[in-house]
């Protein structure tokens, strides 16, 4: 299948990476972190987190200057959309806080209704978690935000049902994390909806599983009618709901054969639910590493990997692994000789895997967590990048990419100025901003109020 | 009364959605030099999300405190201590937070989670997430973000707190996921005029707003707040007291009504409005501040921007023009416009260093 069309981008503020020990099918995050290895699906990410903090002066993860600069740099490179998580509960590791991984981070919301201010096409999307809050509340917000920001308003519902976090809110728990998430999304867009197409408020009421609310939406119908809804994850049922409802399905980055038959599968979906191919675009969450040669680029990506996993951070990602405390051993020696202090089939496997690596290429322990740990996504030559990101589209493996800087704020600019110039002379990527709204970026129609009374 | 007085004005624009007019009247209100602009939010009536409001409003402005109604029954404390703190971010240290609560059935209808419940409970519950919101704020200790490449570590997880605080409605563990702000604790706003809000006032607000017509009613709850303020174990000093007020400042001077603009505001049933010209609302406000009755005046006007603009461009231009009000912002923070300290953090060991909040 080669066609020819232009790909989507976006970008992703780096957010901490979910660490932790969380049901693995409650959490749909780490698809953006393509270097946090899920270890084999256990849903305990042992790799580092995108974001090398190191080079960044303290505070920048939080002042108003580091997400503007980012914002501007995606404008300027005609991006889709720039995306800010919610920063998840601080990740523990045996009982402590974990200190090792960039962690503390504005509301998302908030700052988008700022950065609406100092830009004027690019998307803002936003991380919000649907498993607490509520309805009401939640579509009024992003509401506002596609107001206040002309129509350029995405929410990514994350389904995330971290225990830490049931800690901090009033319910205190949500038996049906994914249930729950589907039916406040449903309930949201029935509020974007509620007013009518010549602008009067109707009374809504509904009774469902999780919610019982009656009343009139206080906000007249926004500019895009409802935001642009953006989900992520690769299980079955992550699909089943995008395709059910979602416009962007953000996935993790993969070899091109399994993105393709994983991207056919979501678009053979679509027809089920009564939606054409081109209404849920499947992005990709990718890491990048230019260099002026192949060579260059390699070298930069694999100091990069040892930025990311200092010998602290090797011990920590063993100790995650093998369950136990093993600061005493040297990051440059070999891996324990201990077995991990688990029944768990598949971590004990894991710990085997490691040890053949490290026995077969000579590894120390620390050499074994960077190679074990994922890798950047696209490496090489701004050409070649540009080649690699256009092939991956037009054999229809992805609608686009969502990319994950290593630096909240200055990140971006390199792909900006070096690789997006490149897609534009393919013919791979905008040369302009056409509309005004997130939805004409992304090629979606506008969603038409029901009319009559509801 | 010590000082100059204390000015703020209400941007409120009901039913209205966009951007551009919130910034405007922010900036004109910037331009007169005022402490600070609130913006009101309520479930049951129409408008956009406040606070979302205000975060639009602050790069578009540079000094002006930004004070967005928050409510705390309907709401996750955690969540609104959070955005809160992320105003306080994107306006570097000039958010504030107007605590108020929803008494109506159809705003708990519109939730569903539980039925409208008397004022009292609710404004208990209210000064509960006011505690909390400020002790999640103190949960990181400045300079708890340490980037030590030599050890590797981003924090030092010793200058990080659990709250771990159970009220009557909810509990939170904590600590926040948004760094301590640079206001250490942005500026907590509640209109005390009513008696269960007051007492919430005395306990946790920075700055205290009362709806009253008359100057010996003001310093009446002035004296009883800063007397209540003192028995909950605060320096009275620590809460400004303002006399809010609606404002029709006219079409025009001779618009204003014989008689009313040097006789003071009238009740209505909208609470205590002000009529006349701009001249003689400034002599209001000097002579209600030099009586020492009020630290300043919140002004709500009747019609959001002609009333504005007479109040910076009249009343502001001449206490400006006497010496009576700033021309300038010496500070940067709500806080220093407002002559308050930036709180200590309760973890923090005493004696150790602490530094600000981070780079702007």
């Amino acid at each position: 299948m080669t066609v020819r069309r232009r790909l989507h981008l976006a970008v992703a503020h780096p957010g901490a990476v979910h660490a932790g020990a969380v049901p693995a099918e409650a959490v749909d995050t780490e698809v953006l972190h393509p270097e946090a290895d899920d270890a084999d699906g256990t849903g305990t990410a042992v790799g580092p987190g995108t974001e090398v903090w190191a080079g960044a002066p303290v505070g920048s993860r939080l002042a108003f200057a580091s997400f503007e600069r980012l914002a501007r740099a995606a404008e300027r490179g005609l991006f889709d959309f720039l995306l800010l998580d919610e920063e998840p509960p601080l990740p523990e590791h045996r009982g402590r806080l974990h200190e090792l991984d960039a962690v503390g981070g504005p509301e998302p919301v908030a700052v988008l209704n700022a950065l609406a201010g100092v830009t004027a096409r690019l998307g803002l999307a936003a991380t919000v978690n649907a498993v607490f809050g509520e309805p009401y509340d939640l579509a009024r917000r992003l509401a506002t935000l596609d107001h206040l920001s002309a129509g350029r308003a995405g929410w990514r519902v994350a389904v995330s049902a971290d225990p830490r976090a049931a800690a901090d809110v009033r319910s205190g728990g949500a038996p049906d994390p994914y249930g729950r998430a589907a039916e406040l999304l449903s309930v949201a867009r029935w509020l974007w909806d509620s007013w009518s197409p010549e602008g009067v408020p109707r009374p809504f009421a509904y009774r469902g599983r999780h919610f019982d609310i009656a009343g009139e939406c206080g906000l007249p119908r926004s500019p895009q009618g409802r935001p642009v809804v953006i989900q992520a994850g690769d299980s079955g049922r992550a699909r089943e709901l995008a395709a059910a409802s979602a416009d962007v399905l953000l996935v993790r980055h993969g070899p091109l054969e399994a993105a393709r038959s994983r991207y056919a599968d979501v678009k053979g979906r679509l027809a089920a639910h009564g939606r054409a191919p081109g209404d849920l675009k499947v992005m990709c969450g990718i890491t990048v590493v230019l260099g002026d040669t192949a060579a260059e680029a390699q070298e930069r990506a694999a100091g990069i990997r040892r930025q990311q996993v200092t010998p602290r951070y090797a011990l920590y990602a063993l100790e995650r692994v093998w369950g136990t405390d093993l600061s005493g051993y040297d990051p440059d020696g070999p891996l324990p000789e201990t077995a991990p202090r688990t029944r768990d089939g598949r971590t004990r496997a894991l710990a085997e895997k490691w040890r053949a690596l490290a026995g077969e290429k000579g590894l120390s322990l620390r050499e074994t967590v960077i190679e074990a740990s994922g890798r950047q996504s696209f490496v090489g030559t701004p050409h070649a990048v540009a080649d690699d990101l256009y092939r991956y589209v037009r054999q229809g493996a992805a609608d686009g990419f969502v990319l994950v800087p290593r630096l909240p704020a200055g990140g971006l600019e390199e792909f900006v100025d070096r690789v997006v110039p490149l897609l534009q002379e393919r013919g791979a990527f905008r040369t302009e901003y056409r509309g005004g709204t997130l939805r004409s970026h992304l090629g979606l129609s506008s969603p038409v109020p029901p009319a009559g009374e509801r | 009364m010590s000082g100059l007085p204390h000015l703020a004005a209400a941007v409120d624009l009901p039913g209205i959605p966009d951007a551009g007019a919130y910034v405007e009247l922010a900036r004109l209100a910037e331009r007169g030099g005022l402490d600070f602009v609130t913006l009101d939010d309520s479930f049951a009536r129409p408008g956009p999300d406040a606070l979302g409001v205000l975060c639009r409003v602050a790069p578009a402005t540079r000094r002006i405190g930004l004070v967005p109604t928050v409510t705390t029954t309907h709401t996750e404390p955690f969540q609104v201590q959070a955005a809160v703190a992320t105003l306080d971010w994107v306006g570097r240290g000039r958010a504030g937070w107007r605590i108020d609560v929803s008494t109506t059935e159809g705003e708990a209808r519109l939730f569903g989670r539980r039925h409208a419940a008397p004022a009292e409970a609710l404004w208990q519950e209210a000064g509960d997430v006011a505690d909390v919101a400020a002790r999640l704020w103190d949960s990181w200790e400045d300079g708890a973000e340490i980037r030590d490449v030599a050890t590797g570590r981003f924090l030092d997880r010793d200058r990080l707190h659990r709250v771990d605080f159970t009220g009557t409605a909810f509990s939170v563990r904590g600590p926040s996921t948004v760094p301590r702000p640079p206001q250490g604790h942005p500026v907590r706003v509640v209109d005390a005029t009513d008696g269960p809000a007051r007492a919430v006032a005395a306990r946790y607000a920075d700055v205290a707003l009362v709806r009253v017509t008359a100057p010996a009613q003001a310093a009446g709850v002035r004296d009883e707040l800063r007397e209540r303020a003192r028995t909950s174990g605060r320096n009275p000093d620590a809460l400004r007291v303002l006399v809010s007020l609606l404002v029709d400042l006219g079409d025009g001077e001779h618009a204003a009504e014989p008689g009313h603009g040097g006789g003071g505001p009238r009740p209505t049933g909208r609470g205590p409005l002000y009529r006349g010209g701009p001249v003689d609302l400034a002599e209001l406000v000097v002579r209600w501040h030099a009586d020492g009755v009020t630290d300043g005046f919140h002004f709500v006007p009747v019609e959001p921007r002609r009333d504005l603009e007479r109040l910076v461009n009249g009343t502001v231009a001449l206490l400006q023009h006497r010496g009576l009000f700033r021309t300038f912002y010496p500070g940067s923070t709500l806080r220093e416009h407002l002559g308050l300290a930036r709180p200590a953090n309760r973890y923090a060991v005493p004696g150790a260093t602490a530094v600000p909040g981070g780079a702007s």
